[in-house]
């Protein structure tokens, strides 16, 4: 059962390793004359920048609403997680739209200033470092304020006693401590950062993401798209690797709530100095590209508000819950396979199936329609050209097989750490009463996974929703979405008409911040 | 005197968590503020390490001024270690590291020697290099208290610090932690709820009730002479029985006159509330006065008996166990306390 199931994952990365393995020379020769020292520069660049800011803004903001005192702590507490509602590549259209030469910022300061006066290039390498760390800064937040409010005052108290005063024993001891989480969010920083295809799309900023798209859709070369995914997934191993060492040191650390915890009171200017940057970071990243979204949104209501908006409306939900549903089911089933056998090889396939969170959505899309093409083709090849083939090759069966290969993760979590509360002697305790097998299930596990289940469902719902690279390749003719769509205006310089769309998916982004707002807030 | 603490109040949101405080310890003296949960005594504690504020009065140590409304020295320029209930080790950092940690200011040669001298008196000589969550909860301590002890602080706070302990642990190491305080000549505040604790590690104990010092004496007084009927009820065991003061160290019950040296002010008539401890009634076959046996709990040693007077009025009793007497019989007693402790009855 695991094995099946860890199939929509394992298929992918089976293909893309095997197409390495047998590396078309001429294509690579090309690639490595080419794109790959651009690619690869572009990328490092862009990953080390994004990991250098987000852990300033991640871990600063985070040390400021976990551990000091400020007016307003107790607002930027949640809402500095706000931004996670706002996928890259809306922020991305927002800012290139408000910022470049033609946009409303430039051609104000055109009036003013006169025809000269002009900003530095938003569409830069700097751009997209910004905009992508404004957007993906929350990962390293969320982590680092837990992992700060939960080593507790006391070890901050206990470093001022020995003679270190409050600044000193940030760096000695509170970084130190929460260093595993911090790592665990830049690698999941890091990790987004490679996915991310819509972002670095919008700022024309070629990354492998662009170039395996570009080698897929460009030059139609299936060995280009392949062996690019295989360059791009070892770097991904690399921030992997990074997230799983990061999470075995995090087992050992004390996690002693913070009991009446006493927070550092702040200096008047540097007190204010805090409420400042906070409200900064959730302005710019947040507030202020909500409010250019919703303006841009309803200017355009009276022309774009119609039927073919609904139809994206009405495709992106049936995707996102037709794919939520399957995911349910596929980790529900999962977490019972690994409950009820425990070996190591269950429990291995268990975790090869949710890797699919770490691979990029364009490798998993070429992943998943290379092998799906061939076993058509293999099929044509038996049975003659029959009713079996639209059944795979482009169509939803394809695109649904990615989104539950890449969102397992989000669904497995959630209804993994459910059902490891209901120990087994929960179930003893039933058998002794007399209950068992469905009624077992029925009367037991189901009310107790409910919350487990509905959770997984809605994060994968979201993700399915924000998604836009494995749409992009995979979807069939004709099923465009929201995403879609933000993206096809983006490309074409309608940053202004990609708002309607990109208002849709920050709301609906809205729902899992909300929930975890609530649970910090319910932990706090 | 090396702390000296002056009417210290701390308020939390119109509470106050201590009120009006005062006490004085002597330089190498071990003292100990014991009370309920909720009685103030950690918030007096970390009032002296400097890690709050406080709303009136004064704490000195060492004659430097440290903390009064409006003025505080941080406490890291205090000069005063403490140990945490949770030990608040650093997780990321290893034993000898832990303990290094406050020795910032000497030279790396100087804090090796100072870290392998400390880790001798605590015992932890074999255990330099592991890491926190690698010890037991004991070691944990130790490696807390030779942290603590590391700058050689003027004042060393200790904050519950065997109550993650189980029982057996508590005692070995309270007797372990006692020998190196007095042996270093250290001063030291320690903060429990446990009066066994307090009596085994102080010099003077201090019993406090809702953010007040009810009592500030040695731990015999404490128990033979205590203050208020607050410090007779929640230090030892005992009863009270009401009666009526007729002379000097003298108080009237059913039971008879009860005499001995009197403890606290007695005014001859009137009504009072008496103090019977378990050790004050003794078995006399001899004895008129007979009551029923109602309970009795062995304790290894001894054996705690309830008994029940013809009147309804309950004693406790301690006696050797080894005459151990049936619940149901009837036995003589007498009443033979070494100090008359009694309150006012309207109290």
């Amino acid at each position: 059962m695991a094995a099946l199931l860890a199939l929509p994952a394992a298929v992918p990365l089976i293909a893309i390793v095997f197409a390495t393995l047998t590396p078309d020379t001429e294509v690579w020769a090309h690639l490595a004359r080419y794109v790959l020292p651009r690619v690869i520069g572009n990328t490092l660049a862009l990953v080390g920048g994004v990991l250098v800011l987000t852990a300033v803004i991640g871990v600063g903001l985070a040390w400021l609403t976990a551990a000091c005192e400020f007016p307003g702590r107790r607002f930027f507490d949640w809402a500095l997680m706000l931004p996670l509602a706002v996928p890259g590549y809306v922020l991305a259209t927002i800012a290139v739209g408000f910022l470049d030469f033609a946009g409303p910022l430039q051609s104000a300061l055109r009036a003013v200033l006169g025809e000269s006066a002009r900003l530095p290039p938003i569409r830069s390498g700097g751009g997209v470092v910004i905009v992508m760390s404004l957007a993906l800064y929350p990962y390293v937040y969320l982590l680092a304020r837990s992992a700060f409010a939960t080593q507790g005052a006391r070890v901050l108290e206990a470093a001022r006693t020995l003679g270190h005063p409050p600044r000193r024993a940030f760096w000695s001891v509170s970084v130190p401590i929460a260093r595993p989480w911090i790592v665990i969010g830049l690698a999941l920083v890091a990790m987004e950062t490679l996915a991310d295809f819509g972002t670095v799309a919008v700022f024309n900023y070629d990354t492998f993401t662009t170039a395996i798209y570009r080698a897929w859709f460009g030059f139609f070369s299936v060995n280009a798209a392949l062996e690019l995914a295989a360059v791009l997934l070892l770097l991904v191993a690399l921030a992997l690797a990074a997230e799983r060492y990061a999470r075995s040191g995090a087992r050992f650390a004390v996690e002693t709530p913070a009991r009446g915890a006493t927070r550092l009171v702040l200096g008047r200017r540097a007190r204010w100095f805090a409420t400042g940057v906070a409200a900064g970071v959730l302005l710019i990243a947040f507030a202020l590209p909500l409010l250019q979204l919703l303006v841009w949104a309803v200017q355009h209501a009276p022309r774009d508000l119609d039927l073919r908006y609904f139809g994206l409306v009405g495709r992106s939900l049936a995707l996102a819950s037709l794919a939520a549903a399957l995911i349910v089911v596929a980790a529900l089933l999962l977490a019972y396979a690994t409950r009820c056998d425990g070996r190591r090889a269950t429990r291995a396939l268990a975790r090869l199936a949710t890797l699919g969170y770490a691979v990029p959505g364009t490798v998993l899309a070429v992943g998943v329609i290379v092998p799906v093409a061939f076993a058509t083709r293999a099929l044509e090849a038996t049975f003659g050209p029959s009713s079996y083939v639209p059944y795979l090759q482009g169509t939803l069966v394809t695109l649904l097989l990615a989104y539950v290969a890449r969102f397992m993760f989000v669904g497995h979590g959630a209804i993994d750490s459910g059902l490891q509360r209901i120990t087994r002697s929960i179930d003893d305790a039933a058998a002794g009463l007399g209950v068992r097998r469905l009624a077992l299930l029925q009367r037991v596990h189901l009310p107790l996974l409910r919350s487990g289940l509905a959770a997984g469902a809605t994060l994968a719902f979201v993700d399915v929703m924000k998604e836009m690279p494995i749409t992009l390749i995979a979807r069939p003719f004709g099923w465009d979405t929201l995403a879609v769509r933000v993206f096809e205006m983006a490309s074409e310089g309608e940053w202004e008409r990609a708002a309607l769309p990109a208002v849709a998916i920050v709301l609906v982004g809205l729902v899992p911040v909300a929930i975890l707002t609530r649970r910090s807030v319910h932990a706090a | 005197m090396l702390l000296e603490v002056d009417t210290l109040r701390r308020t939390f949101g119109g509470m106050h968590a201590v009120e009006d405080l005062s006490l004085r310890l002597a330089e190498g003296s071990i003292g100990c503020l014991l009370g309920p949960s909720g009685c103030g005594k950690t918030t007096a504690l970390r009032c002296i390490a400097g890690l709050e504020t406080v709303d009136a009065g004064e704490i000195r140590a060492g004659g430097k001024l440290l903390s009064r409304p409006g003025r505080l020295v941080p406490p890291e320029d205090r000069g005063i270690g403490m140990v945490f209930q949770d030990y608040a080790l650093f997780p990321h950092l290893d034993v000898a590291r832990n303990i290094g940690f406050g020795l910032h200011r000497l030279d790396a040669g100087a804090r090796r020697r100072r870290v392998a001298e400390l880790l001798t008196l605590v015992g932890l000589d074999a255990y330099a290099q592991r890491f926190p969550h690698e010890l037991s909860g004991g070691q944990q301590q130790r490696v807390a208290l030779a942290r603590a002890l590391g700058p050689r602080p003027q004042l060393v706070l200790l904050d519950e610090p065997f109550s993650n302990l189980d029982v057996e642990l508590r005692e070995r190491l309270s007797q372990q932690v006692r020998a190196i305080l007095t042996r270093l000549g250290t001063t030291a505040l320690m903060v429990t709820h446990d009066q066994h604790e307090a009596f085994a590690l102080a010099d003077v104990v201090g019993v406090m009730r809702q953010g007040k010092l009810e009592q500030w004496s040695s731990p015999v007084d404490v128990y033979h002479r205590p203050a208020t009927r607050f410090v007779a009820d929640f230090v030892g065991a005992g009863v009270f029985v009401s009666g009526q003061v007729v002379g000097p160290g003298a108080v009237r019950t059913e039971m008879g006159v009860v005499q001995g040296s009197s403890a606290t002010g007695l005014v001859t008539g009137h009504r009072v509330n008496l103090l019977l401890r378990p050790e004050d009634v003794v078995f006399d076959a001899a004895s008129l006065l007979t009551a029923r046996v109602a309970d009795r709990s062995f304790r290894g040693a001894d054996d705690l008996y309830t008994l029940v007077l013809p009147s309804g009025l309950r004693l406790l009793s301690l006696a050797r166990s080894q005459a151990q007497l049936p619940v149901g019989s009837t036995v003589g007693i007498r009443i033979d306390p070494r100090h008359v402790v009694a309150y006012p009855a309207h109290a």
